[in-house]
């Protein structure tokens, strides 16, 4: 069946910010659809929130909302575009949920909008818990034991039919919120309550344990014709009771036989019918029990998702822009395979090679927080690796995580290194740790497998402790005993006479044969070096000298059996190599890696940019990246994708294959920038900025030379490698000092610090994080305004893309502070200030391409915080706020263009005001404080967009989850010095209707001038108090400011209490008095809503 | 649970006709096989692939590069014994996991007297079939002379006008009685016996015999060189003719017989049975640079 000619405008949702569970794999999947459609001669209306995205450049759609996503502001897009069909499998749970509200109104059917894809009817089936099991009964299919509760007595009652240990699934919700396991009543009456507030519908599915049980998932796709066909299987590592988006996972399954999987396909196919899914793509997760194979549904998501985007990028099947094909009526037979041009997407891929997936934590930033890893996803990012076997993928995954890990172990950073094995010798806490940390999943309960292993225990035990399927076992044994076979070639004294004479270094070193199998294996070179007492670079041309080189191998969907035209390679060490080297001149791009706090699909956008930007100047574009969930690794983004760790020994044999006239460094965040100088050693032209800058504007000492020639400011600082000598330079500054690692992205380990004991404490923790790189002291300015100025600059002259004012006062990461386009309280000689310490900085650093810069404002003096000659975190959001592509600017800058060739000679005035706000992950780690420090956490951002400030502040709060209250109750509780401050804020709020209820001392002023209030208890003064206020739904805005340098319990509870109620919850002055801003627009004016399109167009007027 | 067997290094060698080499160590039982080279792109179901009749005379690499995972079982087999002449992976695995499995795949090839090849680049061998065609060619661990190795790829008689047919097919008729194994639950529940089929050895895969079976159908499985009035003696209402190895040229009788039972009853070819019923209605074949397995 051809396209549909009965609709001709589609409005499509994303997924909005950046969050635990929901990133930029739906970037990848909208930006897919979006160009489909389009290509297709379909009119599409965007509605997402997040600045950041591809999907949200104004070429992207016909009409791109960044506006919230809620289901007020669908309601008024499509009363003013009057779209024809609603495309909601594309944007998530965020897509899906807002898409069943908008139909539960009424509006759909109101304005005459049809649900392609998935209709409602079957979202319902497939998200209702109590509907999707009476459907699987209709099949024949089991479930886990179950029953649904709607009130803690219900619950009770069903936890004991079920019997412990019990899973607990809020209906709902975003992947799995809430979802957790009771092992015991009391454990249950928490968790459970947890679930019922986490579900939009207070509904928890309570569940029989299938712990331990394997895991797996097919992504399936149904066209119109009822045309099913299966993309990809995935089997778990990690067994059930591990989220998927936490587990390591493996595709293809691995230990099924066909009959197995041919029965789970039969099963997959009928829940695709029985659930009604239209068409497109859909995921179906099932459990296996491995004593005798009993299968079980988990779960069905009717719509694409992180595992689909995995799927596609592990098989080369564009599951997202196949789907949206569907939906507009093409069937799978009559859509080509873009890889192959000969088979048509009905084709079940087949791959040969092996993929893993390995995601990435970050529960450093969350002290305090559990990292047990359980059915509530907790991690950030991922990574994903290709190989000929599970061992080479899994190692190179391991090394693409970015955790300072080479492969499994052998490098080195293990604490256990030396240690006894466990035999009779070893105590007995040592082995009961060991069980522990083998028992209960964590992050690195990978190590402590082959920490086992080397130990010499057994697989079966491995297996009872872990869970984990023997075969996933065994290989990695058979990794640990490889390696002990290369540690017989250690060469204790390293005699530089002998190993300078080749025939001696034959005698000395490793037989050909196992270093090609160490290689097959996925040995990195840092890894062989360690074990045999060798640099990095020594294994490296030994190898080479002895002709073992990796091979690239392409990703075609068909296990070679048909040409490939798409160049997606992979490495491995194999006989033959598959590269079609042009002659074309061509440009490298190094990605980021595995999304983190700190480094996340910002920086994705401005390689994707890169890529754009050199395509149209008629550039080769080679990208390298390791994140299955970005755009750039979409095989449709360069000309050429390397899907490998970002690694000096991956990127440099991708490089000595392809000898690109210049490499990109700039764009991918710290990751690549960290391999600067070492390319560059070793040859390759690093385009932009030279390594030589970067370090200038990174080494502190360097630095400060720098701005002491320019004669520019610099908040009073020194450096310090011990803790002795932090001491002696905090003194001489004064307290408070911020300090932190040099060479280091999203303020990791930085802290502000009061005193010299606590100073003591961060230090070690610093010295930590990044080892052998100088800690860095700084004068902390309190209560300074803070600056970000993104510039473009080609060595000659300099242009401001954009100055941001954070709404936050300094000393709260950049990242997590909301900041406005144009700067709201500057005045004009303060911006002309910022305006020529850019240029000098520019020019001075001979900055080609992008460069950030920090600014704090003290007493109308300008200070300069750090410089970043890179791609910043803030380029996409000022990129939509001004309508121009900086980061496509800059690659051009980069390869020899000059600013005035491509037209940029001056700042973009803007008649619009755009706030980005930073998006938390607090409600994952229950307990955490949610106060703002100088350490990023946040995982997303949103932008609101609007003529004046209040509204676009007001849009930023509801785009981030944290709708203003526009009439009710306000707590306020701040510190001495902010009482001053806040007297105006809380008269606002009352003159707009707000009662407001206060703690002793901030009562007592607010009375005192003449503000009506009410005293309410802190936690330890008597009941009821504030928290109790919380849970009875009493209170809905909280401005609470931290009283001192250490968080006190109760008002850590506060904050606690108020992301599990989502209330909003102001932790400083500066963000109450914008947010008192954002609620007087929303109460005087009403949301309205304009695409970015129309407020650029307004800009060029 | 789990059985592990040692990784071995007996050194094996790949050789073309067309005097490509690949190399790689063995994991089955030793010697020296020829046969037709050809690959499966299946991910899983070797042990269905080993056992298929069709693959009488041939080679089978499978693109697919971690095999053996599961081992192997009683149930999963297509035939009562391998009929594949050699098997060419990437890498094998030791270790059999699945709560089916009985035994290892090694062990299995090695009990049948099948070589197994490991640790060969199965892509590149696979690229190199897509181009040059399937081709004749030789596994060895004994004769580690390449050039004699090719020679022996050349001098080997291949597939064309030979019948590999008499080779499988079952020597007498017989009833179908077995069933899908109780761990295999098809979705359709089985219907009671009501059709009486005929079905055509040519080197028949049970999956099809079962599944006729679950279709609700009393099979009588009959061997290749059966005559039509033999056939048409059971009075079926149905015949199916099956799958098989090699060239339907190669089978001039059941060509024969299957043009005097067109128009007399419904028929129903797979794979070689499908060709042999082309043939047998005046058709041509001719052989196809490689087949499409998997």
């Amino acid at each position: 069946m051809p396209k549909r000619t009965d609709i001709h405008k589609i409005l499509i949702i994303g997924s909005g910010p950046i969050v635990i569970s929901q990133a930029c794999e739906f970037d990848y999947s909208g930006t897919q659809a979006c160009k489909a459609l389009k290509q297709d001669g379909f009119e599409v209306i965007l509605l997402n929130s997040n600045p950041a995205t591809i999907m949200t450049d104004p070429e992207m759609a016909d009409r791109t909302f960044i506006e919230p996503i809620t289901p007020e502001v669908l309601e008024k897009i499509i009363a003013r575009e009057r779209p024809d069909a609603l495309l909601p499998t594309l944007g998530g749970q965020t897509g899906l949920n807002v898409a069943v509200q908008v139909f539960e109104k009424g509006i759909l059917d109101h304005y005459g909008v049809q649900m392609i894809g998935a209709n409602y009817e079957s979202i319902k089936k497939a998200e209702d818990r109590k509907r999707f099991k009476e459907s699987m009964d209709a099949i024949g299919l089991d479930l886990p034991k179950s029953g649904l509760a709607y009130a803690m007595e219900e619950a009770l009652q069903v936890a004991g039919e079920v019997g412990f240990p019990v899973i607990i699934r809020p209906s709902f919700t975003l992947g799995g919120t809430g979802g957790s396991v009771a092992y015991n009543i009391k454990e249950f009456k928490e968790l459970a309550l947890r679930g019922l507030e986490a579900s939009m519908i207070s509904e928890i599915l309570i569940e029989e344990s299938v712990l331990g049980w394997k895991e797996y998932e097919l992504e399936v796709m149904r066209d119109l014709q009822d045309n099913v066909v299966i993309i990809c299987s995935i089997e778990n590592f990690d067994p059930m009771g591990v989220h998927t988006g936490d587990s390591i996972t493996v595709a293809p399954a691995q230990t099924l036989t066909d009959k197995e999987y041919q029965q789970m396909r039969d099963a997959a196919i009928s829940v695709m019918r029985e659930i009604g899914v239209e068409t497109g793509g859909s995921n179906i997760q099932f459990a296996l029990r491995p004593e005798d194979g009993r299968m079980v549904i988990i779960e069905m998501n009717p719509r694409v998702s992180r595992s689909s985007a995995l799927a596609s990028k592990a098989t080369g099947f564009p599951i997202a822009k196949i789907a949206a094909k569907l939906a507009v009526g093409y069937t799978l037979d009559e859509i080509p395979n873009d890889i192959t041009k000969k088979t048509p997407a009905c084709f079940e891929p087949t791959i040969d090679y092996c993929v893993v997936k390995i995601p990435r934590f970050t529960f450093e930033k969350f002290p305090g927080s559990d990292d047990t890893l359980t059915v509530s996803m907790k991690s950030v990012g991922e990574t994903m690796a290709i190989g000929r076997t599970f061992k080479e993928a899994l190692q190179k995954g391991l090394r693409s995580l970015e955790i300072g890990r080479y492969g499994l172990g052998a490098d080195g950073k293990d604490n256990w290194d030396g240690e006894e094995p466990l035999g009779s010798k070893s105590s007995n806490s040592v082995r009961e740790m060991l069980y522990e940390k083998l028992r209960v999943p964590r992050p690195d309960r990978i190590f402590y497998i082959k920490r086992a292993l080397q130990y010499g225990m057994h697989i079966d035990k491995l297996h009872k402790l872990t869970h984990i399927d023997p075969w996933f076992l065994h290989n990695m044994k058979e990794i640990v005993d490889l390696e002990g076979e290369i540690r017989q070639y250690k060469v204790e004294f390293r005699d530089l006479e002998l190993w300078s004479g080749v025939k001696n270094q034959e005698k000395l070193m490793i037989p050909q044969k196992l270093l090609r199998k160490a290689k097959t294996y996925g040995f990195s070179d840092f890894q062989l070096g360690h074990l045999m007492g060798f640099e990095e670079s020594e294994i490296r041309s030994l190898r080479v000298g002895r002709g073992i080189l990796p091979t690239f191998k392409l990703v075609d969907t068909c296990a070679a059996e048909f040409e490939s035209y798409t160049p997606y390679y992979y490495s491995t060490y194999e006989t033959e190599d598959e590269t079609r080297i042009s002659k074309r001149k061509k440009i490298m791009i190094l990605g980021g890696g595995p999304n983190r706090i700190g480094q996340g699909i910002e920086f994705d956008y401005c390689c994707v940019h890169a890529a754009f930007a050199l395509k149209e100047l008629g550039y080769e574009t080679i990208m390298v990246n390791s994140n299955p969930e970005t755009v750039s690794t979409d095989y449709d983004t360069s000309d050429k994708l390397y899907f490998e760790p970002l690694t000096l020994e991956d990127v440099l044999n991708i490089a000595e294959r392809e000898n690109p006239d210049g490499v990109i460094v700039q764009f991918g965040g710290q990751t690549p920038l960290n391999l600067a100088v070492a390319l560059e050693k070793a040859g390759g032209n690093i385009i932009g900025i030279s390594p030589d800058n970067i370090d200038r504007a990174e080494d502190r000492n360097r630095f400060t030379l720098l701005l002491k020639k320019l004669q520019l400011h610099q908040p009073p600082n020194g450096t310090a490698t011990s803790v002795e000598n932090a001491i002696r330079v905090a003194d001489g500054i004064g307290y408070p000092v911020i300090v932190r690692p040099s060479y280091v992205l999203g303020g990791r380990a930085m802290e502000i610090v009061y005193d010299e004991e606590s100073l003591m404490e961060f230090m070690v923790r610093a010295v930590e994080a990044s080892p052998g790189y100088p800690i860095l002291i700084d004068k902390f300015l309190e209560d300074a305004i803070e600056i970000d100025v993104d510039a473009v600059a080609d060595g000659e002259r300099c242009v401001i893309a954009g100055i941001m004012e954070h709404i936050e006062e300094a000393g709260i990461h950049s990242g997590d502070s909301a900041c406005v386009i144009p700067p709201f309280s500057l005045t004009d000689k303060l911006i002309e200030g910022i305006k020529a310490n850019t240029s000098a900085l520019a020019k001075e650093l001979n900055v080609v391409g992008l460069m950030n810069i920090q600014y704090a404002i003290k007493s109308d003096v300008v200070y300069i915080l750090e410089v970043n000659p890179r791609a910043s975190r803030t380029i996409p959001f000022v990129s939509k706020a001004t309508g121009i592509s900086w980061a496509k600017i800059a690659a051009k800058l980069m390869v020899g263009k000059n600013l005035s060739e491509l037209g940029v000679t001056r700042e973009v005035e803007i008649n619009h005001v755009a706030v980005k706000e930073a998006v938390l992950p607090f409600n994952r780690f229950y307990g955490v404080d949610t106060v703002l420090g100088p350490e990023m956490k946040s995982t997303g951002e949103v932008m609101g967009i609007d003529a004046d400030f209040g509204m676009a502040f007001a849009k930023s709060q509801m785009a981030a989850g944290q709708t203003l209250p526009l009439e009710g109750t306000a707590f306020i509780s701040v510190m001495n010095k902010d009482k001053r401050h806040v007297v105006f804020i809380a008269k606002k709020l009352s003159d707009l209707g707000f009662h407001i209820v206060a703690t002793t001392g901030t009562a007592r002023v607010l009375a005192k001038n003449g503000i009506p209030v009410k005293t309410i208890y802190k936690v330890n003064e008597g009941r009821p108090h504030i928290v109790d206020l919380i849970k009875n739904g009493e209170i809905h805005l909280i401005i609470n400011t931290p009283s001192g340098k250490k968080p006190k319990a109760d008002e850590v509870a506060i904050r606690s209490e108020a992301v599990v109620h989502d209330i909003p919850c102001i932790t400083t002055i500066s963000g109450a008095s914008a947010a008192v801003n954002g609620i007087e627009s929303m109460v005087h004016r009403g949301i309205s809503v304009q695409s970015i399109q129309e407020y650029h167009a307004q800009m060029m007027r | 649970m789990a059985k592990t067997m040692k990784r071995e290094n007996q050194r094996a060698l790949v050789a073309l006709e067309d005097g490509t080499i690949f190399e790689g160590t063995s994991f089955g039982a030793l010697g020296e096989k020829t046969g037709e080279v050809v690959f499966n792109t299946s991910m899983m179901g070797y042990q269905e692939i080993l056992t298929d009749p069709s693959y009488k005379g041939q080679i089978v690499t499978m693109t697919y590069p971690l095999i053996g995972n599961y081992g192997v079982n009683e149930e999963d087999v297509e035939s009562m014994q391998p009929y594949v002449e050699g098997f060419i992976i990437r890498e094998y695995s030791p270790i059999a996991s699945n709560w089916r499995a009985q035994g290892n795949l090694g062990q299995f090839l090695k009990d049948r007297g099948i070589m197994g090849i490991e640790g060969v680049d199965t892509r590149a061998l696979t690229k190199h079939i897509r181009t040059a065609g399937a081709m004749k060619a030789i596994i060895s661990t004994q004769d580690m002379n390449k050039d004699r190795l090719i020679e022996k790829a050349k001098a080997s008689p291949g597939l064309v006008g030979q019948d590999l047919v008499r080779e499988v097919s079952c020597s007498a008729p017989y009833p179908w009685k077995s069933r899908f194994p109780a761990s295999y639950r098809p979705l359709s529940p089985s219907r009671d016996p009501q059709y009486r089929i005929i079905a055509m050895d040519l080197g028949i895969k049970h999956n099809i015999l079962r599944l006729l079976d679950s279709l609700g159908c009393d099979i009588t499985v009959v061997p290749a060189n059966t005559t039509a009035d033999e056939i048409l003696s059971f009075d079926p209402e149905g015949i199916v003719l099956s799958n098989g190895p090699g060239d339907p040229e190669g089978v001039p009788y059941a060509i024969e017989t299957t043009r005097e039972l067109i128009g007399k009853k419904p028929i129903l070819g797979i794979c070689l049975g499908h060709q042999i019923l082309g043939l047998a209605l005046g058709g041509r074949t001719y052989k196809l640079k490689f087949g499409h397995h998997g």
